[in-house]
């Protein structure tokens, strides 16, 4: 995992984050987003035509990328230990089948993740698949400041490689930027192990109550000034989760941030991406706006559970030359 | 001024609605003189593959309805049928020549054979299960249940009696059904393809794609999502016949093998054509208690 620092940005933005009334006016004054126009360009990019090679390639950077995601009330110890196995060998009839990236959990279950992931370096990369927690009272996040807080030090404590924050979405809403941007400093640096060393934050939207992709684009700033190490479109709990016009303000915004500042963050769509073609959309998308440095787990992942599997049956498909079927993968 | 002609589009069926092919390909189709008819959807193996998708989603919905409810269904598509029976009786003459009284008497037993379908529904799982006597305090039951995703290649000469006493077997028994029509005469089952849209048949459980057996069979013979295989389309061709033998033995599909020539589709069926897609569920229950 690239470890980035944010004290270059952080100075550089000093005068915009120093109260409320100079963080409104920079985010108030970012270029507006062409709405029309963004969502014929997500849908342009969709069209093109993905083949053979190509198409192998991104299968498998898809793979790599995925963030295999269980959030629900009813998950068990013994579901995420079969979840952290599979990130780890997603195709068992298949060595040459990379690893997932991540795996992610409520905070209580990353001890159990991490049980059976402590082991998984890849034999070939010597990769890690990470346990990512999500914190911060998800996927509401209506709790006060101190209980995010400790739900952030306690995923951390239990070895969370990343934590998935959720930000404050009715004080973004009512205009409270300095709260929400206040409060992402305070969660970043309660991922701070005490060895120095740092679990990487996820700053999640939930783009699907944000309304405007004004408003995405807003908060994609306000994140990334705030020294988010990525940016997540949605919780998976809430219609409209990720979609492709979404995906590309918030690709355009890391790219410009990296303009202005140098810094590279990462971007994560979340929730309602379930096929392969879905995926490699994304991944045009993140190619033709961001650039090809974005094609990389470390800076590009996809929120999923589902699509794992549709991954896997092109995968099998493309290898042996005949469509798979549900059968042969685990379900979850 | 004389009326434009609005000529109708022969589409695909899939999953209860009527898309194109995926490739935008279609083909002529001629009637029995070689005159041409329409231009009918030349299915590809994405269609296949979607047809495949849609029947799988639809298969645990149909398998679950009770027997009594699909014996309903079925004997409604004989009744719309007999609603449209002019187009069916039009469609059969133009396609496989003979004389309309011919085409009339197919266009009887085609619905005559639905109605005889409909009646099994409720009445196979009592002759093929059975109560098993064994040495113990237990109730032993075997039940027959539907093998799951069906890909039938429909006959060839018989265009409507012939693909009804393929399809009907198999949603009879809880079954759902990727039907490859016959490639030369597929306007018939394109007007079945639309009374079943009509007649409380789940969008899913029965999808016809019109086209050629060789082209797209190899695709349903390998697909891993198929259970079973119909090879009745490709009466005389023993050669594509062991090849998609060979293709579906990779998942042990089950198997109807390809007769050497087309069955005489007016005689009563018999039992086999259900019974092959029945799976036997055997359960011990404690006596008492």
């Amino acid at each position: 995992m690239t470890q980035t620092t944010t004290t270059a940005a952080s100075d550089q933005f000093a005068d915009v984050t120093a109260s409320d009334a100079t963080l409104r006016r920079f985010l108030h004054g970012l270029p507006g987003v062409d709405q029309v126009g963004a969502e014929a360009r997500a849908a342009g990019l969709g069209t093109r035509s993905i083949k053979t090679s190509a198409k192998e390639f991104a299968i498998d950077l898809a793979i790599r990328m995925v963030d295999l995601t269980t959030l629900e009330g009813q998950d068990t110890p013994g579901k995420v230990r079969a979840l952290a196995s599979k990130a780890m060998r997603p195709d068992p009839a298949d060595p040459t089948c990379p690893q997932t990236a991540a795996v992610c959990v409520y905070p209580d279950l990353v001890a159990t993740a991490k049980e059976v992931l402590g082991a998984s370096a890849d034999s070939t990369t010597g990769a890690q698949v990470n346990v990512a927690a999500v914190a911060t009272a998800f996927p509401s996040g209506r709790a006060s400041l101190a209980i995010k807080l400790a739900d952030t030090r306690d995923a951390v404590a239990a070895g969370a490689d990343e934590i998935d924050m959720v930000i404050d979405r009715g004080a973004f809403l009512s205009g409270r930027y300095l709260q929400v941007f206040e409060e992402i400093v305070a969660v970043r640096e309660a991922c701070e192990r005490p060895d120095g060393s740092s679990a990487h934050l996820k700053v999640i939207f939930e783009t699907g109550e944000l309304q405007t992709y004004d408003n995405v684009r807003r908060a994609s700033w306000l994140a990334m000034m705030a020294g988010g190490h990525f940016i997540k479109t949605s919780t998976g709990k809430v219609q409209p989760a990720a979609t492709l016009p979404v995906t590309l303000v918030m690709l355009e915004a890391v790219r410009d941030f990296r303009a202005a500042t140098g810094q590279m963050v990462g971007v994560k769509p979340a929730g309602g991406i379930r096929t392969t073609k879905d995926a490699i959309k994304y991944l045009v998308m993140v190619n033709e706006v961001a650039g090809p440095d974005w094609l990389d787990p470390d800076w590009f992942r996809f929120g999923a559970s589902t699509l794992l599997n549709d991954l896997l049956m092109q995968r099998t498909k493309m290898l042996t030359g005949r469509y798979s079927g549900p059968d042969y993968f685990t379900l979850d | 001024m004389a009326r434009v002609d609005v000529r109708k589009t022969y589409k695909l069926y899939i999953g209860g609605a009527f898309p194109r092919s995926e490739s935008g390909h279609s083909y002529e189709v001629t009637d029995s003189k070689g005159a041409f008819m329409a231009n009918a959807a030349l299915a590809s193996r994405k269609d296949a593959r979607d047809a495949v998708v849609a029947a799988r989603k639809a298969f645990g919905g149909w398998a679950a309805r009770t027997a009594y409810n699909r014996a309903q269904i079925l004997y409604r598509i004989a009744e719309v049928m007999e609603d449209r029976r002019p187009q069916f009786v039009d469609a059969v003459y133009r396609c496989e020549g003979g004389s309309t009284a011919r085409a009339n008497k197919v266009v009887d037993e085609a619905i005559d054979r639905l109605v005889w379908y409909a009646g099994w529904a409720d009445k196979i799982g009592q002759v093929t299960g059975s109560a098993n006597p064994v040495a113990g305090p237990f109730f032993n039951l075997s039940t027959p249940e539907p093998t799951g995703v069906v890909a039938v290649l429909a006959p060839q000469a018989s265009s409507l009696l012939g693909l009804v006493s393929v399809i009907a077997p198999a949603i009879t028994t809880g079954n759902v059904v990727v039907v490859v029509s016959s490639h030369q005469r597929p306007l018939p089952a394109v007007t079945f393809a639309e009374v079943l849209a009509t007649s409380d048949v789940p969008g899913g459980v029965v999808n016809v794609l019109t086209g050629d057996a060789a082209t797209v069979g190899p695709w349903l013979a390998a697909h891993m999502d198929v259970n079973a295989i119909d090879l009745t389309g490709v009466a005389g061709d023993a050669e594509l016949a062991r090849n998609l033998e060979i293709a579906a033995a990779d998942n042990l599909k089950r198997v109807r093998r390809a007769p050497a020539a087309e069955t005489d589709w007016s005689t009563e069926p018999g039992l086999e054509p259900m019974t092959w897609l029945l799976e036997t569920k055997t359960v011990w229950h404690p006596i008492g208690i």
